[in-house]
């Protein structure tokens, strides 16, 4: 532990210099600036409380949103700010995915100021390893546009700040409204009934839930589901904090439930990307796919209409009333050496208005605003339904790969575990989360 | 392999020369220029050599055994023994499978593909008709990329959308699940793996064929010699050098294998591979950069060794 301190203050100090001697040049530009246009600089975004150093000038942003409904969503919203604000920002963009791939050694880089990430341990990792610049300032601004969690979800170890949430979206269990129509299914409210309802669409030839883990990733999501309804949200979020063992039984019961799902979900999973199982689900092959909302997405758009989704069924334990669920956030966050910090600070603090985020959220309905005080008017139905889902939600989660350490969630740990268990369900459990806490242990300390 | 021990051999000579020599002989044979000229044409190679090939590689094997995330400057670098090797074979499940895996390639690539393509090469060297077109053919898959060829792979084996399921369910066929099955996916792509392969091999022995003298075989068919014992007992001993080289080709393709199974699933489920787990280890945000470069050391020495072995067998014997 000494050894680490150590480095990380020196790293730490050498930033704040190097912050500082920005800050002086910025502020002499600022100086020279209203100088020249006779007082032009714009006030920052308002959104009540705290005051923020005016700005002005380019900051600049990088996003991971490549494909299209997404990166117009963080189009409109740059725009919106821009306008705002008076300030320019160019956006930049790489691929979702590379971009996960190369986050560290592009943050320990040139960096744009604004970078789009995510919460959780995703910003707690690198805030901890002194790679962003902590928005405490923004946070006393906007803050109270956001709901304690929100606020949780964006603070690091050190009980900074570090991002700003846009938008989320919940994990559900997505299904066609025309499908129940016609077949006369009713939404199952508990496990029983869920099994009731898999059987009868068993029996009219429909697989009852599509499934697909091939990318690894997606199977994560019946996991956490599966162990904030049978043991509570504090125990989700403490063992992937890495508070609680994996070989507590409590973990043993979630891969048994699973195991009685199993019957009820599409075969061969591993073989199938999100896309195919999605598919199969638009298609009325699968009468449900439990996956977040971004399923719709492969719902053709006269289609859009006809997507409905319900919150994963209770399953008589004491955590029913909880109703805890993955809800997944973006956020944007702050590079380590911003070269314009008070135009970033500014741009942030206007991402932070339920103004910009409506223009987010405008372009893209399968996701909801971040902000508490969201206008909703514009809202599809969809959108309101998933509002409700998570505000009715007593224990919001991340999502596997975003609560627990990165090393362990990634293809080298939990989702090269999961498909072991997919492989073969019917496996010693004990011995199998013993493998678990395993791989677990043996990575290196943070 | 073979540019490796030129440039290693290469610049001792001249080192020793240039130390010795300008004392014993003077201004002897060679101006101040030619020293220099000589300094410059084999010392760059040499430096390239050594900062390309010996400086990463001593640097991996410093670096698998210490414990790093790659961020911040070399003194969060902390030293932990062997500690990465340890793990590596008690606890990491993929490193059995994937040691398994990378054998089983080679294998395939040995006992199959290669000699498949050594076939098609002595076909082909009969000048038969359209041998070109075949020749072509053959060769195709080896100017694809292998992520192209990975992609194509999918379009073939993809459960609910892929060719081959789409015509065995037109027979009323259950769909197979090629990509997803850990025992059959490995061998799935080992097809298109060898796809490529055979077209490598065939187009190297193809031209070291073209090389071999004529009056050789004439000779063998004056003495009566059969068209396979020409083969084996003539044109494959005289094809030495070719052999060698398709040997090494073919070791290092099948454990640098990396690329179908990364396209396909990461490297999950079945096709586990060496080269696939350093790269899992060492992107993404929390990387272990440590426990990476003891997975690629022991890839090292899995690839280096047969061939060193290999090598010093085969040069020895020619020196007898």
């Amino acid at each position: 532990m000494p050894d680490k301190g150590a480095p990380r203050a020196s790293t730490r100090r050498r930033g704040s210099r190097s912050l500082a001697s920005l800050a002086v040049l910025a502020t002499t530009f600022a100086l020279i600036f209203s100088a020249c246009s006779s007082g032009a600089t714009t006030a920052p975004a308002d959104g009540g409380g705290g005051a923020l150093p005016s700005a002005s000038g380019a900051t600049s942003i990088r996003s991971n949103e490549h494909e299209p409904v997404p990166s117009s969503s963080v189009a409109a919203m740059v725009d919106y700010c821009t306008n705002k604000t008076g300030l320019t920002a160019p956006v930049a963009i790489t691929n979702h995915n590379d971009f996960q791939d190369q986050f560290n050694t592009f943050m320990q880089g040139t960096p744009e100021d604004i970078v789009k990430w995510f919460t959780g341990e995703r910003v707690r990792f690198p805030a901890r390893n002194g790679l962003l610049t902590p928005i405490d300032d923004v946070w006393a601004a906007v803050g109270s546009n956001y709901t304690e969690g929100m606020a949780k979800a964006s603070t690091g170890d050190d009980g900074k700040k570090y991002a700003v949430p846009i938008n989320a979206y919940p994990w559900v269990v997505n299904y066609r409204k025309s499908l129940f129509e016609e077949k006369g299914y009713s939404v199952p409210k508990t496990w029983d009934e869920f099994v009731t309802l898999a059987k009868k669409m068993q029996a009219d030839g429909l697989v009852p839930l599509a499934f697909a883990d091939k990318d690894g990733w997606p199977a994560q999501g019946t996991f956490d589901i599966l162990n904030m309804r049978l043991n509570g949200y504090q125990f989700h979020s403490d063992l992937l904090a890495g508070k609680e063992k994996w070989t507590d039984p409590k973990v043993q019961a979630v891969f048994a439930k699973w195991a009685e799902l199993l019957p009820y979900t599409q075969p061969d999973p591993l073989g199938r990307t999100w896309q195919e199982g999605a598919q199969a689900w638009a298609n009325n092959e699968a009468g449900m796919y439990f996956l977040g909302t971004f399923a719709a997405q492969q719902v053709p758009p006269e289609d859009q209409a006809d997507v409905d989704f319900f919150p994963f069924p209770t399953l008589g334990t004491e955590w029913d009333s909880e109703m805890g669920i993955d809800a997944p956030i973006d956020a944007w966050i702050l590079s380590k050496a911003p070269k314009n910090l008070p135009a970033a600070k500014a741009m942030l603090a206007c991402f932070a208005t339920p103004e910009a985020q409506a223009q987010f959220v405008s372009k893209d309905p399968s996701t909801i605003a971040a902000v508490s005080n969201a206008d909703t008017s514009n809202y599809t139905p969809q959108q309101k339904r998933m509002a409700e889902i998570i505000g009715a939600s007593g224990g919001i989660a991340q999502y596997l790969d975003r609560d627990t350490r990165s090393d362990f969630a990634g293809a080298q740990g939990m989702q090269a575990l999961l498909q072991d268990f997919l492989k073969n369900p019917s496996q010693d459990l004990a011995a199998y989360t013993q493998k678990i806490q395993g791989v677990y242990d043996s990575l290196p300390p943070q | 392999m073979t540019s490796d021990v030129a440039g290693t051999a290469a610049p001792t000579p001249t080192g020793v020369g240039a130390a010795v020599a300008p004392r014993r002989k003077g201004r002897g044979l060679l101006t101040r220029r030619d020293w220099l000229i000589l300094a410059l044409l084999l010392g760059i190679p040499a430096f390239v050599h050594i900062f390309l090939v010996w400086v990463p590689t001593l640097a991996s094997i410093v670096l698998s055994l210490t414990s790093w995330n790659g961020i911040g400057g070399l003194d969060r670098i902390k030293f932990v023994g062997i500690d990465n090797y340890r793990v590596l074979v008690t606890t990491y499940p993929p490193f059995w499978p994937a040691i398994q895996h990378n054998l089983i390639w080679l294998g395939v690539f040995m006992l199959i593909a290669t000699p498949l393509g050594i076939f098609f090469a002595v076909l082909l060297d009969k000048e038969i008709r359209g041998t070109r077109f075949y020749q072509g053919a053959l060769y195709l898959p080896v100017v694809l990329s292998l992520a192209i060829i990975g992609f194509i792979a999918q379009l073939f084996y993809s459960t609910d959308q892929g060719l081959i399921n789409g015509v065995l369910e037109s027979f009323g066929v259950k769909p197979v699940d090629w990509l997803g099955n850990s025992s059959l996916n490995l061998w799935a792509i080992l097809i298109f793996a060898s796809w490529r392969q055979v077209g490598y091999v065939m187009i190297l022995y193809l031209a070291g064929l073209k090389g071999v003298d004529p009056t050789l075989r004439e000779a063998a068919k004056v003495d009566g010699a059969s068209e396979v014992q020409t083969f084996f007992r003539i044109v494959f001993p005289v094809m030495r050098p070719i052999n060698i080289v398709v040997i090494v080709i073919t070791v290092i393709e099948s454990l640098r294998a990396f690329d179908l199974a990364f396209i396909i699933n990461r490297g999950l489920n079945g096709l586990e591979l060496l080269s696939v787990l350093v790269t899992n280890n060492i992107i993404g945000e929390a990387s272990r950069i440590g426990f990476g470069s003891a997975i690629a050391v022991i890839l090292l020495v899995v690839a280096v060794g047969p061939i060193i072995f290999y090598l010093t067998r085969t040069l020895r014997e020619e020196a007898r």
